[in-house]
């Protein structure tokens, strides 16, 4: 090994390596030993069902999980940043809501490319659970760029808290107005609830969602070193500025 | 609490006053609500009946993208000679100066919205069945705007980048409302068989949420 | 198999887009931690770096 220093450390690369291989033997679950979901009318006998478009549900769903789990740890974290005023729970709160923001779209590409089968349609506007995602992602894009905006790290800090927080508080008022607005609604329950859940099917679900976790957790970590540097490389170049200037008066 | 309400009214008078010396809201943002109004006819192909029918949903498209200008507007007038840092170091407190900027933007929207209300009625030929629903509706939907639009408009300022990041945070935040203020619109002009007053009702609901959250955020941006 | 080029596509992107994300941090990190002292980063636990 190089000594150079990285964002890698011993607990990441163990845990970077248990999410390769948990999702590798998600592929396999999820492709090769679930079955599809074949059902028969009761009256005629007809088939009918999602068939194998329901193994896109074993990434969907799971994306859906930690989603809305990195939004909750980017709310909490900028809470804790504007009690505790420091750089650690900014840099929680800003890797929590990129990383959120990337599953979220994932969950919308997923969502999508799995609708177009099942539901005859790339993009559903009458469902409540749809809209509201992609509300939230635009609110997600909008803190992003707020971030983005601010060329000092310290000064975006407080404006970032109070916009998640701000955006987290509102998905409550998205849902139930976009719910009220549709009262057109096709999917009003759970597409889940539909389907026979047996223990394989369960399994595989739950296993997604581990593997999720897994892979999100390693994400933040690594998106979380990566603002520390960034943080200490933004603070190095102030005081290399001082002290230039420093040897400037000086001479002079 | 006297002084609060004293303070406010001076930061309102203050915007109001200076509106009306610089003409900003009538040379400008009322003409481009005009030309909104008559480029979505151009492109909806003027055809009168689905323009009657899109009419609520239009005004309040309308009304959030001169909020836009009005909230970027306000703000700059508080930009140069960094205005705002002598307001917060004047001792005016903090939630004073919040609730008289959106009392400000307020007003202005509310004119707007007069403009542009009698805008759809002559171009869209909108007929108005509930008057005191369109009233009501309009002006707590202007408050709600105006607060969270205050507040992000203070979050942003002193950003170079103000004007193309103000939409993209404002607008989905504000979601709600142009749901509840559209559908309210439907049944006050009678384009869709619904409860209007229910949808005023939200409305009225998201305004208090909305504006005590504003006041919320602006409590955490001055507090040092 | 039914519905493959729907499996594909939404396994695929996302696995791919997941990794694209991966890779760029990982070269963000070493490109700034060629920049700022070992001190900063507290997660390096090996002494010999830690001495550094």
């Amino acid at each position: 090994m190089t000594s150079s220093i990285t964002t890698a450390s011993k607990g990441s690369k163990i845990l970077g390596l248990t999410s390769l291989v948990g999702f590798v033997v998600l592929v396999l679950l999820a492709f090769f030993v679930t079955d599809p979901d074949i059902r028969f009318h009761p009256e005629t006998g007809e088939e009918f069902g999602q068939f194998d478009a329901v193994r896109l549900l074993y990434l969907h769903v799971p994306l859906i999980a930690v989603t809305y789990l990195a939004f909750v740890v980017c709310a909490i974290a900028s809470a804790g940043y504007l009690v505790k005023r420091t750089f650690w729970w900014d840099s929680m709160a800003h890797a929590a809501g990129e990383v959120g923001t990337l599953t979220c779209a994932l969950v919308l590409i997923t969502g999508s490319i799995w609708g177009r089968p099942v539901w005859n349609t790339w993009w559903e506007w009458g469902d409540v659970r749809v809209m509201s995602t992609l509300i939230l992602f635009l609110l997600f894009l909008g803190y992003l760029a707020l971030r983005g905006a601010f060329v000092s790290p310290q000064r975006a800090a407080r404006p970032a808290a109070i916009v998640a927080l701000i955006a987290v508080l509102d998905i409550p008022l998205i849902n139930r107005s976009v719910e009220w607005w549709e009262n057109r609604t096709l999917h009003q329950k759970s597409t889940l609830s539909e389907l026979k859940i047996e223990d394989l099917t369960l399994f595989t679900l739950m296993l997604g969602i581990l593997v999720a976790l897994l892979v999100m957790s390693w994400l933040i970590l690594h998106r979380f070193r990566v603002a520390w540097l960034e943080h200490a490389e933004f603070e190095q170049g102030i005081k290399t500025a001082i002290e230039e200037r420093r040897q400037i008066d000086n001479e002079d | 609490m006297k002084r609060l309400f004293a303070d406010i009214r001076l930061i309102t008078s203050k915007d109001l006053k200076i509106e009306l010396r610089s003409r900003v809201l009538i040379n400008q943002v009322a003409p481009f609500a005009l030309i909104i109004l008559v480029l979505f006819g151009i492109a909806l192909d003027a055809d009168q009946k689905s323009l009657r029918n899109f009419a609520s949903g239009l005004f309040w498209i309308s009304v959030l993208l001169c909020a836009l200008m009005a909230i970027s507007r306000s703000m700059t007038i508080e930009r140069d000679d960094e205005a705002l840092v002598g307001l917060n170091l004047s001792g005016v407190d903090p939630l004073a100066i919040f609730l008289g900027k959106t009392c400000a933007i307020a007003i202005q929207l509310l004119i707007l919205e007069i403009f542009l209300g009698v805008g759809i009625i002559l171009l869209y030929r909108s007929e108005v069945e509930d008057f005191w629903l369109l009233v009501s509706t309009g002006l707590f939907a202007c408050i709600a705007v105006s607060a969270l639009g205050t507040i992000f408009g203070f979050l942003a300022s002193g950003l170079g980048v103000r004007e193309t990041l103000l939409p993209i945070l404002l607008l989905p935040l504000l979601l709600p409302v142009l749901i509840g203020a559209t559908r309210a619109f439907d049944d006050a002009l009678g384009v869709a068989a619904i409860n209007g007053w229910n949808w005023f009702a939200f409305v009225a609901g998201l305004t208090v949420i909305l504006t005590t959250v504003g006041a919320g955020a602006n409590y955490l941006l001055a507090d040092n | 198999m039914t519905h493959l080029g729907y499996l594909l596509a939404g396994w695929g992107l996302s696995s791919f887009i997941v990794l694209l994300y991966a890779f760029r941090l990982i070269k963000r990190g070493a490109q700034l931690s060629k920049r700022v002292p070992s001190e900063h980063a507290r997660w390096i636990s090996s002494p010999k770096q830690n001495s550094g």
